[in-house]
């Protein structure tokens, strides 16, 4: 059965006694889509991939993968993840561990072979293949993790934290990754802490507080979209102010700072001719993109969700 | 398929850190000493002259062999819960039971591969130990066990009652909390094994009972009794007390009660496992 969804879940929760790890998590995520899930620490962020992939029982609610219910089996071997602080059988060698890996999937040994010698190419682990696990920098471990992630040629991928443990050159070969996934039509579901990132490699975002949904943002919205503008100019009067909310809101005048919040870029030239029309001396016009961090901090608020 | 994985990679885990190397290592050392004072023993009896005849140069060779079974029973005890007691509580708590669990395979499979790996571990063991022990006494004095199929098949037996029960504490408990539970049935088992064998030289019903509810808790020390009784000398039984004969002999229904708490104590753990949240 196919889906136009990869993951799609409804009013997921998972209770330990009292607490409430995850509160109701409803979403959506497309097929081939790379998918953002964001949250502050302790929001459920690892608890709903858990119970995603079955590791975790929900105490109420559905969820469908690739569109089969959860703990399918079919499903998971088509799936692949890579676990928060990867640790694996560290008494394997590289080559060892991927082979298991590849043998749990199923898969016949004359796939299986050349898959592993094209992914430690992949994550340039082939020089260590035959060193044990215990011996690799948790940056090592954490190539050798995604390479198991991507063993099957998985239809979606979780990543928990891909890139905490990795050097620049590290994430910059994860970003790489997600992007050939992409092209690959591969749905990845990122769990980072690393704005940045995620904004660089995610098609869209879900903000997640106390293990609800707080908002989804597509991120190219969020890039072309609202722009706060700072302009700097010889002070207006207030009817200048009046007509200057005809661009934008939340206007505000500090002196000769003003700052105003406008839909897109493209009206800036249009706000310094109305300036200079009304004999207003502009020194500096300013647009300042909402960085995904300054959303972050918007939707999940400065307390973390604590 | 996924079971048979399991099964060897937790046997390969045994090899890679050295359990494997360990146990044999010490099990050599131990047929050695066993050997060599088996050696000096026998030495004695035959420039003193004593036990000359057939029936009890048997009965002698036979005690000093079943001493050495005793202590490879313990051995193997020590040896299935040791093993056992971390595979599923330590993968649980460091994490890397997760990229297992996530993939095409069911719990249980993880569960039934672990308890095969194991099982052909102490296999293994049973075979080296005891093998070891009735090799070299029959070697040096030519003596033969009776029935020591039946001991050695028990007493493997017993073994796997101690590594079902560990992994179907470790599905559930900490790697600590499972090795006190298991060592405390053990003691328990082990004490009330001793207290059914006087009450049953002095005639104490109630005190046998006592044995038998703590075999019913731990079996493992009632199949050993079991296993020792088969092997037991012809005379040596007549004698009905010391330390490996058996004075109340656990029955036919003790030994089907053990198969039966293995396969309820397997059930059990893949059960828990389960349901676990890992």
């Amino acid at each position: 059965m196919t889906s136009e969804f990869a993951i799609e879940t409804h009013e997921l929760r998972k209770l330990y006694g009292d607490i409430v790890a995850v509160g109701g998590l409803t979403l959506q995520v497309q097929q081939g889509e790379v998918f953002g899930f964001l949250g502050p620490n302790g929001a459920g962020k690892t608890t709903s991939i858990k119970m995603l992939l079955s590791l975790i029982a929900p105490s109420t609610g559905s969820a469908r993968l690739l569109g089969e219910p959860l703990g399918s089996r079919s499903v998971r071997s088509r799936i692949g993840f890579l676990p928060e602080h990867f640790r694996f059988h560290d008494w394997l060698t590289g080559r060892e561990f991927l082979t298991l890996h590849g043998e749990l999937y199923g898969m016949a040994k004359e796939r299986l072979r050349p898959r592993i010698k094209e992914l430690l190419d992949l994550v340039g682990l082939a020089p260590f293949e035959h060193k044990l696990l215990r011996t690799y920098s948790k940056g090592m471990l954490q190539r050798i993790g995604l390479a198991q992630a991507l063993l099957n040629d998985p239809l979606l991928v979780f990543l928990d934290e891909p890139t905490s443990g990795l050097d620049p050159i590290g994430r910059r070969l994860v970003r790489d990754i997600i992007h050939d996934l992409r092209q690959k039509g591969t749905t990845v579901f990122l769990n980072s802490h690393l704005l940045s990132e995620v904004e660089i490699t995610c098609d869209r975002v879900a903000f997640i507080k106390q293990g609800e949904v707080v908002q989804t943002s597509q991120l190219k919205s969020l890039v072309d979209g609202e722009t706060s503008v700072t302009i700097r100019c010889s002070e207006p009067t207030p009817d200048i102010l009046n007509g200057l909310e005809q661009f934008g809101k939340n206007l505000r005048a500090n002196g000769d700072t003003l700052t105003l919040t406008v839909s897109e870029e493209d009206c800036l030239p249009a706000i310094t001719r109305y300036l200079v029309a009304q004999g207003v001396d502009v020194y500096a016009i300013i647009p300042q993109r909402l960085s995904l961090e300054d959303l972050f901090i918007q939707v999940v608020g400065t307390d973390g969700g604590l | 398929m996924g079971t048979w994985i399991i099964a060897r990679l937790t046997f390969r885990e045994a090899v890679r850190r050295k359990i494997v190397l360990t146990g044999f290592l010490l099990g050599v050392a131990f047929i050695l000493l066993f050997s060599v004072g088996f050696y000096y023993i026998n030495q004695e009896r035959l420039t003193n002259n004593a036990f000359q005849s057939p029936i009890t140069a048997d009965a002698f060779y036979n005690t000093i062999t079943l001493t050495g079974l005793y202590v490879v029973n313990f051995l193997m005890v020590v040896m299935a819960a040791l093993v056992a007691a971390d595979t599923l509580a330590g993968e649980i708590s460091t994490g890397t039971i997760q990229s297992l669990a996530a993939k095409p395979l069911r719990r249980s499979e993880i569960v039934l591969g672990k308890w095969l790996g194991f099982a052909i571990l102490l296999a293994l063991y049973v075979l080296l130990m005891a093998g070891g022990i009735l090799l070299s006494t029959s070697l040096q004095s030519g003596y033969r066990m009776p029935n020591m199929l039946v001991g050695l098949a028990l007493m493997y037996l017993a073994a796997l009652v101690v590594m079902t029960i560990t992994i179907a504490c470790s599905s559930r408990l900490s790697t600590l909390a499972t090795g006190g539970l298991v060592i405390g049935l053990y003691g328990l088992a082990f004490v009330g094994s001793w207290v059914e064998q006087i009450g049953s030289v002095m005639n104490s019903p109630a005190a046998v009972q006592v044995g038998i509810v703590s075999s019913l808790l731990m079996p493992s020390e009632a199949i050993w009794r079991r296993a020792a009784h088969e092997m037991t000398a012809p005379l040596s039984r007549m004698i009905a007390f010391g330390p490996f004969s058996t004075a109340s002999v656990p029955s036919n229904a003790m030994l089907i009660y053990s198969g039966v708490y293995l396969l309820a104590a397997l059930w059990v753990a893949v059960r828990q496992f389960n349901r676990r949240d890992l």
